[in-house]
């Protein structure tokens, strides 16, 4: 059982995050942590190794510095770690990530591969269902309650309308919401054992991605600018001193809302 | 420029988020058609006539009976060939994002997410999402075409136009991978008044509630708006609220027209899911609360005093 978890380095939350004026791509420069939401899906992965065997391994597409953070998911049990770092990856979207990441994949050929509910810096939550696509392996996302048995996921989620159960037979493609579990934190043994595990650094070429399909001419969106969200204006705050009930009807009269 | 609005099908009714949708694409212009993916679907689809789409495109077949995404890929990538749609416009859902997504994939086609506004340069087309925790407002663009779009729920009200439209059924052909994946069981959710995506007015409630009774304040005034009642991540975790009701980051996003806001701080993780709301209305006893710097009206004060009665008034209007 091989279990190939996909995760992204992002901005640490405390760093306040910008756009390159110049790229309208996001500033890397500062400090930098595993999405939090991955964290869950690499958490969901160590409990299914637990409970049946096999081998987690973190993939991630990003910047050679993104190391750093995977090694945090090998710190927290995670056996190996795969980086596809690549100058001419920098810069791709939803089109050109999904087919380098798939590239990356099919070279695992992981039973199960689970991704995080969302990106915290590009508030995408979409990725896994255009891998899945590319992999054309069955898929079910915003799992809140997971189950592997008899070869085959089930996973439980919510919509719109309610709770949906879902089950796929492997090899499959699951996305995790983060209220599927509480990560655990790594253990002092597991920081320093991280840092001799796997961690392989490989390039496009290497996972037989074709450089034209990646990147800028790999993608098929662009950043044309970006701006201050507008102002907001005519903001009224108020004191209650006793009134506030009869204030805000006013208020809300006016704004013909009532 | 020919567009194609992803409408989505419930209970026989064609959802507002999907007709919402379809209310933009009728005023950025051009040919207007929809597309309802389902079992059972054709007197739905046809509905959309009435909202501005001047042909409906129709794939009913068994294998879209759950509301699963990967046959929906297939059917929408029949679809997109045979209406040759520059645009694809989707309502933001849990099922939609994966389709659009799969779609993205499949055709090699760019896709522009959480959109709240777009519009027309010459022949492009520009999409509007706000950015890192809506810090920023970003404009975004497509190389090619088909264009395909997720708008942010609640962006668009519906416009009913009156009309008819043309039914056309189109046959698709199922991947085998699209089919492994099976719905085992639905339970669907039991709520009383409108679905929070579908509200005009939310009231939702956060830690100063001060525990999961404080909710009574919510649902009463609610209840006097003809509202639906939210919940911030922090009192979700502490189980004082369903998490179906959490409006967040993690949560849904909303954008009524009216939210008032009881006892909530206005962390980041809560603003981003509703401050698209047309005006915003908070009573929170900490004067330096954020939530204060984003609300229209901003009232300091117990809102165990102030919630009743303003419910109070407000049922004595109607």
């Amino acid at each position: 059982m091989r279990i190939a978890v996909c995760v992204k380095q992002v901005p640490d939350a405390a760093v306040h995050k910008r756009l390159d004026p110049g790229t309208g791509r996001l500033d890397r420069a500062g400090e930098s942590a595993l999405n939090p939401t991955d964290v869950n899906a690499v958490e969901e992965a160590l409990r299914l190794k637990e409970a049946q065997e096999g081998e987690v391994v973190v993939v991630s597409l990003g910047p050679e510095k993104a190391m750093e953070s995977l090694r945090k998911a090998l710190a927290m049990g995670a056996d190996r770690a795969i980086l596809v770092s690549d100058p001419a990856a920098a810069g791709s979207d939803l089109v050109a990530t999904s087919y380098a990441l798939a590239k990356a994949l099919e070279r695992e050929e992981a039973d199960l591969v689970l991704f995080g509910q969302q990106s915290s810096d590009a508030d995408g939550a979409v990725l896994w269902a255009a891998v899945a696509d590319r992999l054309r392996r069955p898929m079910v996302s915003q799992v809140a309650e997971l189950t592997l048995e008899g070869g085959k996921v089930t996973g439980k989620r919510q919509t719109e309308f309610g709770y949906d159960v879902i089950a796929a037979p492997l090899p499959a493609v699951v996305a995790v919401s983060d209220a599927i579990n509480e990560p655990r934190y790594p253990s002092l043994k597991g920081i320093m054992g991280a840092k001799s595990k796997p961690q392989e650094v490989i390039s496009l070429a290497d996972v037989g991605a074709e450089a034209e399909r990646v990147g800028e001419p790999g993608s098929r969106t662009t950043v044309r600018s970006s701006a201050p969200p507008p102002a907001k204006s005519g903001q009224v705050k108020l004191e209650d001193d006793g009134s506030a009930p009869e204030k805000i009807v006013e208020y809300l009269a006016e704004k013909r809302l009532v | 420029m020919s567009t194609l609005v992803y409408l989505e099908a419930h209970d026989g009714d064609l959802t507002k988020g999907g007709l919402g949708v379809l209310a933009k694409a009728v005023a950025l212009g051009g040919d207007v058609a929809g597309v309802v993916l389902g079992s059972g679907v054709r007197d739905a689809a046809a509905k959309a006539g009435a909202y501005g789409a001047k042909t409906v495109y129709v794939v009913d077949d068994d294998a879209l009976a759950a509301p699963l995404p990967q046959p929906r890929v297939d059917a929408l990538e029949a679809v997109v060939g045979e209406s040759g749609a520059t645009n694809v416009l989707f309502p933001a859902s849990v099922l939609t994002a994966d389709v659009a997504a799969g779609l993205s994939a499949r055709l090699d086609a760019g896709l522009n997410w959480d959109l709240t506004d777009l519009r027309l340069e010459g022949d492009d087309l520009v999409g509007v999402r706000p950015a890192l925790g809506d810090t920023v407002v970003v404009e975004v663009g497509w190389t090619t075409t088909p264009r395909l779009a997720l708008i942010r729920s609640g962006t668009f009200d519906p416009s009913e136009t009156g009309g008819t439209a043309e039914v056309k059924d189109v046959a698709a052909s199922f991947q085998d991978f699209s089919r492994l994946a099976t719905l085992v069981d639905h339970l669907e959710e039991q709520s009383s008044g409108p679905s929070i995506e579908d509200a005009d007015v939310i009231v939702a409630g956060g830690r100063g509630l001060g525990g999961p009774e404080g909710f009574s304040h919510c649902e009463e005034l609610a209840a006097a708006l003809g509202g639906a009642v939210a919940a911030t991540r922090a009192v979700v975790d502490a189980g004082w609220y369903p998490y179906s009701a959490q409006v967040g980051q993690t949560g849904k996003t909303v954008s009524p027209k009216l939210y008032i806001a009881l006892g909530i701080s206005g962390a980041i993780q809560h603003k981003v899911g509703m401050q698209g709301s047309g005006t915003i209305v908070a009573i929170n006893k900490d004067p330096n609360a954020p939530i204060f710097d984003f609300a229209d009206l901003g009232v300091v004060g117990d809102l165990t005093q102030i919630a009743p009665k303003l419910t109070e008034l407000l049922k004595a209007r109607r």
